[in-house]
This record gives C-alpha cells, structure tokens and sequence, in this order.
C-alpha cells in the first residue's frame, strides 16, 4: 500500500538516490531527507513563495510539487547560492541594504530573484518588482529588497 | 501539510494513462503540473486513492500553429505559453498567461490541467470562451473535441467522463479586425482573481460583427455572458454603450461572497472590468497594440 517511489534528484549539484512516500512534498524532502532547512515553509497554500526554489532552472514553489515529480530534475535550494565560502552577489547586496528584517521570506526572494537575474541581467524597476511578484514580505515593505537586486544585477553584470 | 497517502502511477502515454484511470476508477486523479490539485490535496479538501501522472507523457507539451488554427498541447505551461510566439499573435493569450498566479505557478501549471479542474477561478476557461475554443480529450471510448461553452458543468466539476483526460485546447486565429482583452482583479499576484471578464471583438466598419464576452471566478462556473453580448453586437461602440455593457455584466453574474468580497462589490468589480476589458478589445481591434492588461489592478 503506498509503496514507496526510487527517485534520484540533484540538487545544489549533488545527486541524491531517495526511497520517498508519494504524497512527499519537496520542500519536505529537501528539510526533513536532505536536512536543506535553508528553505522554508511558509503558507503552505501556495501564496507565500518563501519555499521558493528552482527546479531545472526555473522557479517553483517546492510545496506544491511532489518531491516525484522532481525525480530526473535539477534543484537548486538558497544552499546552492554561496560558492567556496563566498556569499553570491544577491546575497551580498540583501545583507548590504537591509533587505531583510525577520528573514523568514529571505531564501525564496533570493531565488526568484536568481531567476530574474538568471534571465534578465538588467532589469528595469517594473521588472524586478514582477520579479519577485510570487514572494510576500512582511517586514520591510519590499523597497530595499528591489534596491539589492538592482544593486546584486549591477555586481553580477560587472559593475562596482 | 501532507496530503492523504496515495498510490502514485506515472503514464508514458495518453494510452496509458486512460488505461490507468479507467482500471483504478473513481478513486484516481489525475496530475499534471498539480498547482491546482496539490493544494486541494494538502488541504484535504479531496483525498484520492491514486494520482495518475501525466506530466512526462511526451507529445501533449507542444503548441501546433497550422496557420488558421492553433493546438495547445495540455501540457503547455502558462510560462511557456506566455513566452510563445502565440501570445504576440493572440495579445488576449498573452494577457491570460502572463497574469496568471505568479512567476513560481507559471513554471508548473498547464492549460490542461487550468481547464480540466473545473474550478471557477482558473483564467483559461473563462478567457477560451472568447476564443470560442474546442477540448480535445482522450479516453476509453476514443478521442472526442468538446466545446468550451459547458464544459465546465458545476463546481469543480466538468463533463469529461471516468477515464478521460484532456490533451489539447484547440482554437482558431482570430481575424484582423477582431480585438480581445482579458482582465482580472486581483488583490495580489499569487491570489484568484476576485473577477475577471474576457472580451473579443470583431469588427465590420465601425460595427460590432461577433462580440464574446466571458467573466471567471463570478459564479460556480465560468460563463459566457450572452447578455452583454447582445448589448456590444451590431453597435457602434463609445461610452454609453459601455457604459451599457457594463451594467449589463454587473446584472448577469452570480457572485458568491466570500472572502474577496460581498457579492455587491463583485457586481461593481464585474462592471468596472468588463467596461475596461471592452475599451482595450476595441483598441485592438482597430490596430493598436496595447501591452498585457491581465495584471493586478
């Protein structure tokens, strides 16, 4: 009865074979299988996006997916963001603005805004505001979020 | 939030899949992108025996423009839909893809499973009313191609039959004089519209030849507003008869309060949409491009 599924799922570049119960969520399976706690569970309805990650590439809410449905795929969690110790340029410029103050919302908003960046290195106000259009944020009113992905858009595109 | 446990299938192929569904009954569902029926699942609102996976069936993910006539395979993501050389062709496709939910929705929500879940909320039924769509499905009987117009019959629930699922959304390419618009009110991005209305429009002259007018999340499906229709058609469209139009759509929905709103305010919201659905249909119609209007107003 509800056999377990094999899947195999890379994620932040590692390759991890799991024996998982279908009705397993990713963001389940990345905190309690992985022990990834980075990303969050927020709503869990599908409004937050503060378990926001990206899923070959392209942004997800990893509680509304079934961690089957990730297997053969590409994770990357707020984990897979810092590379050799040193913090990415999105991660730099939130802790440089205040672009955060409880936190809770932080790993999702850097992902979409990975995404954004990923696929638009220079993009306009509108633009970023569209961007992180999936993550709420109720401390800061999102005005320095915008201000450090402008700021992590202009780093990453070779600027100051 | 767990949904109950399940027995989990994944199908190669559509034939697959109906063979599945067909064998399990009525316990099973089926899953697609699952930004629909995950959340139902976790909420417990329904608790399936088996989910039947159909996300990986190769073939139901590609959009067939033959020239008059365009296939939607029911795989198609909103995102990909938005990104396609369809929603330039057909700005209303592009209004409706690129406003649905979010960013994170977009990259796994299909059209197919946005029609085939019956929920007066999602954007595609109302919007393929306008578009005078077609379904494709497939089941154990054959394929069939259902109209729109009553395919979803009540809440939740559409005239497929045990067995069946949806693979394509087809419809034809609206003319050169032919303008449409579809706009939602939304209280934030990642929210079901509180209402939205669709409007095409073809022209002859300065005459309204054909007009659809369609409204989603405004009753227990969503419909066609024949009403409005009759006040566009044969007219000579300037402010008071939108002015018309409008009140007519606040007449002929069926809001439910919850808690976007009482019904009185869906009413108004009703209006105020249609009256601004009707003014961009029209702009485009005579020619004018006017950028994604299904945004959060």
């Amino acid at each position: 009865m509800n056999g377990k599924v094999s899947i195999s799922v890379t994620v932040n570049g590692q390759r991890f074979d799991r024996e998982v119960e279908p009705r397993q969520l990713l963001v389940q399976f990345i905190r309690e299988e992985l022990i990834l706690t980075g990303t969050h569970i927020g709503c869990d309805t599908s409004y937050c996006g503060a378990c926001t990650v990206l899923f070959n590439g392209e942004p997800v809410k990893s509680c509304t997916m079934l961690a089957v449905q990730a297997d053969g795929g590409e994770v990357t969690t707020v984990e897979g963001l810092a590379q050799g110790g040193k913090l990415h340029p999105l991660q730099e410029s939130f802790s440089e603005h205040h672009a955060l103050q409880c936190g809770y919302c932080t790993p999702g908003m850097l992902m979409s805004a990975k995404y954004l960046l990923d696929t638009n290195p220079d993009p306009s106000d509108e633009e970023i505001r569209k961007g992180i259009q999936g993550n709420l944020c109720r401390c800061t009113g999102y005005n320095n979020i915008f201000v450090a992905i402008a700021d992590a858009a202009g780093k990453l595109r070779g600027g100051s | 939030m767990y949904p109950a446990p399940f027995h989990y299938h994944r199908a190669h192929s559509v034939s697959e899949a109906v063979a599945m569904l067909s064998e399990i009954g009525e316990g099973a569902r089926v899953l697609a992108g699952g930004q629909s029926l995950l959340p139902i699942l976790k909420l417990r609102f329904d608790e399936p025996t088996d989910l039947v996976d159909i996300g990986r069936i190769a073939g139901l993910d590609r959009i067939d423009d033959s020239g008059d006539e365009v296939t939607i395979g029911a795989l198609v993501t909103h995102r990909r839909i938005a990104a396609s050389p369809l929603a330039a062709a057909i700005p209303v496709i592009g209004d409706c893809a690129n406003g649905i939910a979010d960013n994170q929705v977009r990259t796994r929500g299909t059209i197919g499973g946005s029609v085939s879940s019956g929920d007066p909320n999602c954007d595609w039924p109302a919007l393929l009313h306008t578009l005078d769509a077609r379904i494709v499905t497939q089941g154990p009987g054959g394929s069939r191609t259902l109209d729109i117009n009553g395919f979803v019959a009540d809440l939740y629930q559409t005239i497929l039959q045990p067995g069946e699922i949806v693979t394509a959304i087809r419809l034809r390419k609206p003319g050169a004089a032919s303008g449409g618009a579809y706009c939602g009110f939304k209280r934030c991005s990642p929210a079901y519209p509180t209402v939205s209305v669709g409007v095409q429009l073809t022209l002859k002259g300065n005459k309204v030849a054909a007009a659809r007018v369609a409204a989603g999340s405004v009753g227990f499906v969503p419909a066609r507003l024949g009403e409005v229709e009759a006040v566009l058609q044969g007219q000579a469209v300037d402010a008071a008869c939108i002015q018309r139009a409008a009140e007519a759509a606040a007449e002929a929905v069926n809001p439910l309060e919850d808690t976007r709103g009482s019904a009185a305010f869906k009413r108004r919201v009703t209006a105020a949409m249609t009256a601004r659905a009707i003014g961009i249909a029209l702009r485009r119609a005579n020619g004018e491009t006017v950028k994604n209007k299904h945004e959060y107003y």
